[in-house]
């Protein structure tokens, strides 16, 4: 399988040959940056294509369809119109805040994206606290949010952001111990790791029942946490019009619009590596010829086409289901998901010690 | 009954005409025979159907129609106040809750002030308005009233006036809204209100404490425009009312015009005004589940819906011409015959439905989430339904048979087989299931009628001039969100002296507040969707 370590070893062997060594260092944080904005612009472009089409096929229409070839350059041309607007000043605002408040959202989601292993040998940062790293830079998000509900200084806005701390902050124990009964069962939280050890075999069926329940609570939760149907309460437009970013324009918006496409993706990202094999191609024991075949595939394909049908049960969801009301979300949180996520852990715990996984 | 009448109030002018007693009332004695009607077992009038604001050149009044839920039995009241410069009179609104929104309707277009009424604002003009337009003697000078483009504050307490134990008027403050409360305007700028209409909403957290409904904002005086329009010209305005039910209020208008004129119209008439009647029912309930649906975030539902009312625009593109407004009754019958395609497109129709609604339930009615915001939340007791006026599918959701098409049979309902729907807890699923029933119901009554339609005139020939004898006429029908009526009064000439649509919609806006409170915002919206108003109806 192809490794992409050997591209990036290259790039560094070349930059060393040519600039001392300092300057190597701060070249290749410059172009590791590139190429994750890159990277992190072409996602949310895909995504939201796709989710527009998604979203026509489950409601008998067709999509955007007018702009190149099946509508796909219709996002290209959306975005540049959003970045061509003007960014509306508006009065009575806290204006460092609201100002600030796009970035931390963007920021915060740019950092969760950047620790995620698309193929073999590429992946930014791995270090061994990898994805407790990354749990932490994307709850920064919800500072964000509040902030730009809080410094609107709009009615709608406040009660928008407020619906989105109690259900973020809610869903994130979710999130937090269902990714803790992967953990356990690693014994590792370091990404590369995770990935590795699901060679002989994802975890999803090595952990069996315990990780199937981990499993369908996280996309229970992660759904909640990136704010989307049926949980897309703090936007909300039948009640509250667009919740915390109703006053918001151009790029500014962009950004929360953006940032919540690519928070789906990191979702089902994460959902792949912890529990459907990372880019890890599926083998099954004993069928040597199959396995070869498979391993013909490239990671990045394997990755992105597993995270691909996590984002695809995703859209599903919202196309499907109505909105929770903000006391059911919390009641489905603390007395339904929390409990048994907890008794999940503790199974997980006796799985692991009594080495009945596979 | 008119003795009993007498005996409460004995200087009572009653007539009888068509089996209805109408009861002039001296203004002093008012509130004690309402409250008698209202309470008395041999009367029991517990709906207040229409209440019209009326200006008879010397006299100012009001005129009621009451109604026995109970027996059935129905009476006109009438009292007037000849103090043009400062009329009062007593309120009502302690009998029947529905009055408190239609009394308030009556001071800003007749100003006629209320006395015990809790709330005395107008209800759908500026509280700049100069003068009160539906006076004969209004000043219609733009000049008075020019088109204002500052924007209007919203006072946050109202006058009142109240009868202290003396006998005198005394005018006191009533606050809506304290100055500590965390007021958010729903609307009229807002997806959920299904128009211009809004909701200032006091809120406690997610907890709405009070909802303060505020209407007008497209009211274009059809009313008003009535009185200087010949009898053919009204038809086209009662399109624009509910225009989900354009077909149905039409109806309304041209049987009430032909009843007073005596007019006899065909049979053929009769059956096309039936069916299409049903159709426009079906297109206004396939609406509701989509918007309904939307409200509650299920945005793939709103899709499926009007997929389905598009195949019933189309029929009506057809034969009518129009879409939405099919300008279709006429004085007499209907503009023009059926287009010979339709009676197979219904056909088609009635088979092709009843899969879809399977595919409804599966989609919205079945899902858990759906159920549980729906059901417990908004119950509306029976009481409260007939004292609001709550008709049609959310009435009949509180247990009230209140079908117009069951109690007085007009059209071809006759001869027609159909259940009347209704449940008993009053809450939203409750509402929400009445309405896909019904289109259940509207599929039986259409199956039934469209092999049946007779050979004949569509319509009869009518005068271009059309002069209604003097006399008062009201005539209601089962519209696609209650009782809509049309009352007429008309003193011989070619132009109505006054026409008053008594409106379904009002009542429905009337009872959010009750609904809603204590219940959290997002049951606001479901409550709101659930009645299913349509905000020119209201505005008229």
């Amino acid at each position: 399988m192809f490794d992409f370590a050997v591209v990036t070893e290259w790039v560094d062997a070349m930059l060393c040959r040519l600039l001392p060594e300092s300057w190597v260092t701060t070249t290749e944080f410059v172009l590791v940056g590139i190429c994750l904005l890159i990277a992190y612009a072409v996602m949310a472009l895909g995504l939201i294509y796709a989710e527009r089409k998604v979203c026509a096929f489950f409601q008998c229409r067709l999509g955007p369809n007018r702009v190149g070839p099946y509508g796909i350059i219709q996002t290209v041309t959306d975005m540049i119109k959003m970045l061509i607007k003007e960014i509306i000043e508006i009065n009575h605002v806290d204006r460092f805040l609201f100002n600030l408040a796009p970035y931390i959202v963007i920021i915060a989601s740019l950092l969760a994206f950047s620790c995620i292993p698309f193929a073999k040998g590429l992946e930014i940062i791995d270090f061994n606290v990898g994805i407790f790293f990354l749990i932490a830079a994307s709850s920064i998000g919800i500072v964000g949010i509040l902030l730009a509900g809080w410094a609107s200084n709009n009615k709608f806005s406040l009660i928008g952001a407020m619906r989105s701390g109690a259900q973020m902050i809610s869903y994130e124990l979710s999130i937090g111990l269902s990714i803790l009964t992967m953990v356990v069962l690693t014994g590792s939280m370091q990404l590369s790791t995770i990935v590795e050890s699901q060679a002989d075999g994802w975890f999803i069926f090595k952990g069996h029942l315990p990780a199937f329940v981990a499993f369908v609570i996280y996309l229970i939760a992660g759904t909640a946490e990136t704010n989307r149907g049926p949980f897309d309460l703090p936007e909300a437009e039948s009640e509250l019009t667009a919740g915390y970013h109703t006053e918001y324009s151009g790029m500014h918006f962009g950004f929360f619009y953006v940032a919540e496409f690519v928070n789906m993706f990191i979702v089902a990202a994460v959902a792949t590596t912890l529990f459907w094999g990372g880019w890890m191609p599926l083998h099954i024991p004993g069928w040597e010829a199959f396995n070869r075949i498979m391993d013909y595939i490239p990671s990045i394909f394997w990755f992105l086409g597993k995270s691909a049908v996590m984002v695809f049960i995703i859209m599903w969801f919202k196309w499907t289901f109505p909105r929770l009301r903000i006391d059911q979300l919390l009641t489905l949180e603390w007395k339904y998901l929390l409990p048994i996520n907890l008794c999940n852990l503790f199974l997980m715990v006796f799985v692991v010690v009594f080495k009945l996984h596979f | 009954m008119k003795e009993k009448i007498f005996n409460i109030v004995p200087d009572a002018t009653i007539e009888e005409k068509g089996g209805i007693l109408f009861v002039t009332v001296p203004q002093v004695s008012f509130h004690d025979l309402a409250l008698r009607l209202r309470k008395d077992t041999d009367f029991q009038f517990d709906f207040l159907v229409c209440m019209t604001g009326m200006d008879w050149g010397e006299t100012l009044g009001v005129i009621y129609h009451l109604r026995s839920t109970v027996s059935g039995k129905e009476i006109v009241l009438r009292t007037e106040t000849a103090n043009r410069a400062n009329p009062e009179l007593v309120s009502v609104s302690d009998i029947w809750a529905t009055a408190n929104l239609n009394e308030r309707e009556v001071f800003g277009f007749f100003g006629i002030r209320f006395i015990n009424h809790p709330d005395m604002r107008r209800l759908f003009l500026r509280n700049d308005w100069v003068g009160y337009p539906l006076r004969k003697d209004y000043d219609a000078d733009e000049q008075i009233n020019p088109v204002r483009l500052d924007s209007e504050s919203s006072p946050d307490a109202t006058q009142t006036l109240e009868l202290t134990a003396s006998g005198e008027v005394e005018e006191k403050e009533n606050v809506i809204f304290e100055d500590d409360e965390y007021v958010v305007n729903i609307g009229p700028q807002h997806p959920a209100t299904h128009g211009v209409l809004r909701f200032r909403v006091a809120l406690e957290g997610e907890i709405v404490k009070k909802v303060d409904v505020n209407c007008g904002y497209i009211h274009r005086g059809i009313e008003k425009m009535c009185e200087s329009l010949t009898y053919p010209q009204t038809l086209a305005l009662t399109d624009r009312l509910d225009y989900l039910s354009a077909h149905i209020n039409r109806h309304a208008l041209c049987m009430c015009i032909e009843e007073a004129m005596g007019l006899e119209i065909p049979e053929r008439a009769k059956y096309i005004r039936t069916i299409m009647d049903e159709l426009t029912r079906i297109a206004s309930h396939l609406l509701f589940w989509s918007t309904f649906c939307m409200d509650l975030g299920a945005l793939t539902a709103f899709f499926y819906g009007f997929r389905d009312r598009e195949k019933i625009l189309d029929m009506f593109e057809e034969t009518c011409g129009g879409r939405l407004i099919q300008n279709y009754n006429c004085i007499g019958g209907v503009m023009a015959d059926i287009h010979p395609n339709l009676i197979r497109r219904i056909k088609d129709f009635i088979r092709y439905l009843p899969p879809m609604l399977k595919e409804y339930h599966g989609v919205f009615t079945g899902n858990i989430i759906a159920r549980q915001r729906m059901q417990n939340i908004g119950i509306l007791s029976l009481e409260d339904a007939i004292s609001y006026g709550v008709t049609g599918p959310s009435g009949r959701a509180s247990g009230w048979k209140c079908d117009v098409r069951k109690l007085h049979p007009y059209g071809v309902y006759d001869h027609v087989d159909f259940k009347e729907i209704t449940y008993n807890h009053g809450d939203t699923f409750n509402r929400y299931m009445v309405r896909m029933e019904e289109i259940t119901e509207s599929l039986h009554i259409l199956e039934q009628l469209i092999d049946q339609i007779p050979e004949g005139d569509y319509a009869v020939k009518t005068k271009p001039i059309i002069k209604l004898p003097e006399g008062q006429f009201y005539k209601s029908v089962e519209a696609a969100r209650g009782e809509f009526g049309v009352y007429i009064e008309s003193h011989g000439d070619k132009f109505p002296y006054r026409v008053k649509f008594r409106s379904p919609g009002l009542p429905l806006i009337s009872v959010v507040d009750l609904l809603a409170s204590h219940n959290k915002i997002a049951d606001l919206i479901t409550i709101g969707g659930s009645l299913d108003y349509v905000v020119p109806d209201i505005d008229r």
